[in-house]
């Protein structure tokens, strides 16, 4: 209950940096704060008490046993592969930017470009 | 000023979250508490047992033979088998970025050159980590079906280990025009296989290899080659990413 309670709160930072910062590379790691948030969550929904990781090996060797779900874990690393394109595209806006307009910080790019 | 009507905002957003999954008075709407989660009310249940066809009973490690997905590890079973399109999928949105910071950051390139200057120790010290990193980033995404970790893990390690090369060396620059090559083809591979079910196995990316038994290396059909050509894909794509970032436009 505890994680789940740890990953909202996670996901409220993120948005909170979102909001509130006005450098651009800020900006990017609150998104990433948030999406890791998302994805604590997501995880933290298929989690079984007592359950084993969802992988057949010599010693869970049966389906019958109490496996943890693995739906949420393959959603997860779908979001994780996306997380991680959006995140190197941002950066290189990002750096385009600066080489535009020699700063991180969007107040400062003002009209002289 | 900002930041107290962000709080505010935040403190909104927090309360509607909250209420919503654990105040809600809509029973339909609440979780289950945590940990206490009945995969049989679950679409997992039908993954788990690999019945999603109809009921094949237990599965069994290294005796079950012919499932209808032969893959030990259910996450993988449910990536590259059950949800395999969506991985295609996946794996354009990836293409697409590395696509779109290659334009953004384009141009002839040269190297740029890092903070300091790296002794010989790291120089051929990170060669030698080179390797054993590469070898383990080929052992993960050709065991994906049967261990944790497969394609994209695996992918992200090699391309870890290229990173590891631009760190510890000045003038090291990757063979861009061969990553790109093993990008397209390992893409249009996945493709290619897709295209090939359709006529084997009667629909897009269907599994139309036997598919073994249970915890086998040559198990599961077109799993291990799919998560081989994914691995290939995504490390050759982080590469160029990767690339991108620590090189230069050449005026």
């Amino acid at each position: 209950m505890m994680i789940q309670y740890i990953a909202i709160l996670l996901m409220l930072v993120g948005i909170y940096g979102l909001l509130s910062q006005r450098n651009v590379i800020k900006m990017i790691v609150s998104l990433n704060i948030f999406e890791i948030g998302l994805n604590v969550f997501i995880i933290s929904i298929g989690y079984v008490k007592d359950g084993v990781a969802p992988i057949l090996t010599s010693v869970n060797n049966s389906s019958s046993l109490m496996f943890v779900d693995p739906l949420p874990h393959a959603l997860v690393l779908t979001a994780i592969v996306i997380g991680v394109g959006v995140t190197a595209l941002a950066l290189a806006l990002a750096r385009k930017m600066h080489k535009k307009y020699g700063t991180y910080e969007l107040d400062e790019m003002g009209g002289e470009a | 000023m900002k930041q107290v009507i962000s709080i505010i905002l935040v403190l909104l957003i927090g309360v509607l979250i909250f209420g919503a999954l654990y105040f809600s008075s809509d029973e339909s709407l609440k979780f289950n508490e945590y940990g206490k989660v009945n995969l049989a009310d679950r679409v997992s249940e039908k993954y788990i047992d690999k019945s999603v066809n109809g009921g094949s009973g237990v599965v069994e490690y290294q005796k079950s033979e012919g499932l209808e997905s032969g893959s030990a590890n259910y996450v993988t079973s449910i990536i590259v088998n059950y949800r395999s399109f969506d991985t295609l999928g996946e794996v354009t949105v990836l293409f697409i970025s590395a696509f779109g910071v290659a334009l953004l950051l384009g141009g002839k390139r040269k190297r740029q050159k890092n903070m300091f200057e790296p002794n010989f120790i790291l120089k051929h010290g990170a060669r030698l980590v080179f390797g054993l990193m590469v070898i383990f980033g080929v052992y993960m995404f050709s065991h994906g079906h049967l261990t944790p970790g497969g394609g994209f893990p695996g992918g992200s390690i090699i391309a870890a280990s290229i990173l590891l090369l631009y760190m510890a060396d000045n003038e090291f620059r990757a063979k861009m025009k061969s990553l790109k090559a093993t990008e397209g083809i390992a893409g249009s591979l996945y493709v290619i296989i897709g295209l090939l079910a359709v006529v084997l196995g009667g629909y897009f990316l269907a599994n139309f290899l036997p598919t073994g038994i249970v915890g086998d290396l040559l198990s599961g059909g077109v799993i291990p080659i799919v998560y081989i050509l994914i691995g290939l894909k995504v490390g050759s794509e982080l590469s160029g990413i990767i690339d991108s970032f620590v090189t230069k436009e050449v005026e």
